[in-house]
């Protein structure tokens, strides 16, 4: 290799090189970054919620006119849902997974404790709940039918008679043990709640990256509530391929028992799942458009610099050639002085990249880069300047050597 | 002499035209990214109530003292973002504050005169009538209730213009009752379009959202036991069954703004606050020592930290990307202009200054980030369209490309290429005549 000639031309143009490197280093730094950000929103987005989502919608049903005998009504309106054609099972809730909006509640394993063991998410369902929501029931038993009893709105204070928790939460609370029928407590409350139930996996209904919910995604506790309101959800659960069309049939069935309602909105899960993870599909795909532009910049920005170069070089590249250097060792003197200078721009790219990581993990909570993104990173650099530098590379070895004998 | 230079720059730029369109385009491009990022940043960032935003203040008291919170619900120094009814109805009885208010979120179904029309769902917000005063909330017909309507729990109501059009076809309304939730209310007052971004006065739920459809007396969503829509924390406090329970207890779910003129008010309001907090402690209710704060909205603006995350995330990553670009520019610059060093030679040779060859590079920078920056505008609107596609319609609401903004955009478009410019520039006015002559 002609690592001398490379150097000393190279140190007859160090802004031109410095440029360049330094475009390259800071490509390499959002590059890495931007691709980690780009896999973890994704990732997010896919967490399944334990639900059988794809048969499932969710009808938000407010009561007009503050009716009276709210709990006959909706018991109503439920043994119709469950009369449709095609529905496997219904419910009402106060909550639903992936809705943004739900209940918490501090959990402890005895009456006296200050502070929780920890947080769940809380859906008040009724013995159908399992069912409407076609989550796994792996140990103990679903709620007995008289275990479930009216709660009429936020303000009204029943202690659950059981709890059918998720697999994360009991793991959480008894780690490597049994949780099957242990007492746990609702923060400040004496009465002992037992777990009569665990089930795989069941979603907190907040899914942002930050924020409320973040930090216990899959510690939900189900609870034996027909919940009595003047507004609520009622979860449905179809059979294969037919919840478009019980969408539609379900609603229509509501008004006909009784008009005095508004659904304020009708939504499969699916369409809730796309809702609750808008914005973070919509940071990853600008996030991807704009590091494809970056690259793009980057690429057009070592042509522009290398062809000027290669023209400032044509009369030298001339006598080369007419001292007996082949088109070859043309290209590769291009290809090796590029390499050298996105090599410099790699090794401070991947600097800059983990210190650009490491103020976002103190600025917005976010997590390590993986070192094989900077890997990745440094090779995706180092083979766009290969590709970018060769078409002015080829444009050089073109250069006739009669050039030298020319007078220019 | 500027025009000349301006013909120039054109000429010169025309002369090489890959590389000059290269240019525009990287600066274009790089222009498009910040600003459709900057758009969104900018619209997050925004004061709401310029002309009032230093004089209205979020209350905050600790009523649940330092052992009991919620790890994730409360900040750093252990506060709540909202107040319990105990702790509201005591600051509204005091009248500390020039103006003051409590306030909360609702809803309910409102069941249209006419039988044919199927009920709807309006979202609600209680609140006392200086809720309108404070805020600068506009009227078209009407006005707000009075403070006899606060104390008397009266069935009246404020109405959002949008409201008002669907239900009276944007007549005056006032004086026509509307029934929600079985109860009829009389129309006091309708609004002119009010859309304050963010929302200032309720961070906890839609921060961009549209304010409520209707307004009603506080005392009187009270009294018919409207329970809140937005956020309640108990932290696992005691508290009895039923509405009363409810309270009686140190639930925090209520928002309280004071309005205080000057500095010496908002001095007078914290020592108020600590003096109620101290009286509570000597009653037994608190066994803590004072601890409450108040904050102007641009403090609250910043502590409920509206500027969500990701927009700071790519406002980051696209200046890191204008960075680039103009990088790009500056390298194509430099080659342009050493390109022409003959040319320089010969304008030098012929009488020229350094600081005329200066000047007449520096304006074909500023020519080339001119265009960079129409360019830029131009991939500005079809970022901000990609963005309204793509986002929530809560987001999609921050994409309003302002004069401002277009402004913003080629000033920084001009002046950073200008600036990317200099060195190119600086190396143009130190060609040697001599040298160049010679060479050719």
């Amino acid at each position: 290799m002609e690592l001398g000639p490379i150097l000393s031309a190279m140190r007859r143009n160090k802004v031109g090189a410095v440029l360049i490197a330094v475009q390259m280093a800071i490509t390499l730094a959002i590059l890495c970054n931007g691709l980690f950000i780009i896999e973890q929103r994704i990732t997010l987005s896919q967490r399944p919620t334990g639900t059988d989502e794809a048969n499932v919608f969710v009808i938000t049903n407010q009561w007009a006119g503050n009716p009276p005998d709210l709990a006959a009504l909706q018991q109503t309106d439920l043994a119709a849902l469950r009369a449709l054609p095609g529905v496997v099972d219904a419910t009402v809730s106060q909550s639903f997974p992936l809705s943004g909006g739900g209940s918490t509640d501090g959990i402890g394993l005895n009456p006296d404790q200050k502070s929780e063991t920890a947080l769940s998410a809380v859906y008040l369902v009724d013995e159908h709940g399992i069912d409407a929501l076609g989550v796994k029931l792996i140990a103990g038993r679903n709620f007995n039918t008289d275990e479930v009893v009216e709660l009429h709105g936020f303000t009204d204070r029943k202690q659950a008679a059981a709890a059918i928790i998720t697999r994360a939460l009991a793991e959480k609370l008894f780690p490597g043990q049994n949780a099957l029928g242990r007492p746990i407590y609702s923060l400040g409350e004496k009465k002992v709640i037992p777990i009569v139930g665990i089930v795989d996996q069941l979603q907190v209904p907040w899914v942002g990256a930050s924020g409320w919910g973040s930090k216990f995604s899959e510690q939900s506790m189900l609870v034996p509530f027909r919940f009595v309101s003047t507004s609520y959800h009622y979860i449905v659960r179809t059979k294969p391929g037919q919840l478009i069309g019980l969408m539609q049939a379900a609603q229509k069935k509501l008004f006909e028992v009784n008009r005095g309602r508004v659904l304020q909105k009708t939504r499969s899960l699916t369409e809730a799942r796309q809702k609750a993870y808008q914005d973070d599909i919509g940071l990853a795909i600008i996030l991807g458009v704009v590091c494809a532009a970056l690259v793009a910049v980057t690429a057009f920005g070592i042509v522009g610099l290398t062809s000027y170069w290669v023209a400032q070089r044509r009369r030298q590249i001339g006598i080369r050639r007419a001292l007996g250097a082949t088109k070859n060792a043309i290209v590769r003197y291009f290809q090796t002085e590029n390499f050298l200078i996105a090599a410099a721009g790699a090794a401070v790219g991947i600097a800059l990249a983990v210190s650009l990581n490491l103020w976002m993990v103190n600025a917005f909570e976010m997590q390590r880069l993986h070192v094989g993104y900077a890997v990745v990173g440094a090779i995706v650099v180092l083979l766009l300047g290969q590709v970018a530098v060769l078409w002015p590379a080829m444009k050089a070895a073109s250069i006739p050597p009669a050039l030298a004998t020319r007078a220019v | 002499m500027f025009s000349y230079y301006l013909a120039l720059a054109l000429r010169s730029l025309k002369r090489n035209l890959v590389l000059t369109v290269l240019m525009i385009a990287a600066i274009g491009v790089g222009i498009g990214a910040l600003m459709t990022t900057l758009t969104l940043f900018r619209a997050m960032d925004a004061d709401p109530i310029p002309q009032k935003s230093r004089q209205l203040y979020a209350v905050q008291i600790d009523n649940w003292g330092p052992s009991k919170s919620l790890p994730g619900l409360g900040d750093s120094e252990n506060l709540q973002p909202q107040i319990s009814y105990t702790d509201a109805m005591a600051l509204m009885h005091a009248h500390a504050a020039a103006r003051q208010t409590v306030a909360y979120v609702t809803g309910a179904a409102l069941t249209p005169a006419n039988p044919d029309l199927r009920p709807f769902q309006v979202v609600m917000r209680a609140a006392y009538t200086d809720f309108f005063a404070m805020f600068a909330v506009p009227f078209q017909f009407g006005g707000p209730w009075s403070a006899a309507d606060d104390e008397g729990r009266a069935d009246v109501v404020v109405l959002s213009k949008d409201l008002n059009d669907k239900l009276f076809s944007g007549a005056n309304s006032v004086g026509k009752s509307i029934n929600i939730d079985g109860r009829d209310y009389r129309v006091l007052g309708v609004l002119s379009r009010w859309q304050p971004m963010p929302k200032f006065y309720d961070l906890n739920n839609n921060q961009f959202g549209t304010p409520e459809e209707v307004f009603l007396p506080f005392t009187r969503a009270i009294e018919s036991q409207m329970s809140t829509w937005g956020n309640s924390n108990c932290s696992g406090s005691e508290r009895d069954a039923g509405w009363e329970g409810t309270l009686r207890s140190e639930c925090v779910w209520l928002q309280f703004w004071a309005e205080l003129p000057t500095a010496a008010d908002a001095a007078h309001y914290r020592e108020f606050l600590n003096n109620y907090a101290a009286e509570q402690r000597r009653a037994g209710r608190f066994t803590w020592p004072p601890h409450t704060r108040i904050r102007d909205v641009r403090e609250w603006l910043t502590y409920q930290h509206v500027v969500s995350q990701e927009v700071r995330i790519l406002v980051l990553v696209s200046f890191s990307f204008l960075l680039v670009c103009l990088l790009n520019a500056m390298g194509l610059m430099l080659a342009k202009i050493m390109g022409r060093a003959p040319d320089i030679g010969v304008r030098r040779a012929l009488g020229a200054n350094r600081r005329a060859i200066f000047a007449q590079c520096l304006i074909e920078a500023g020519v080339v980030g001119f265009a960079g920056g129409l360019l830029g505008l131009a991939l500005t609107g079809l970022g901000l369209f990609g963005l309204r596609a793509l986002l929530s319609e809560e987001a999609a609401r921050l994409t309003d490309f302002g004069f401002v903004n277009v402004a913003i955009a080629i000033v920084i478009s001009i002046l950073s290429t200008m600036l990317a410019g200099l060195y190119p520039t600086w190396r143009a006015a130190h060609v040697q005549p001599a040298w160049q002559l010679k060479a050719q």
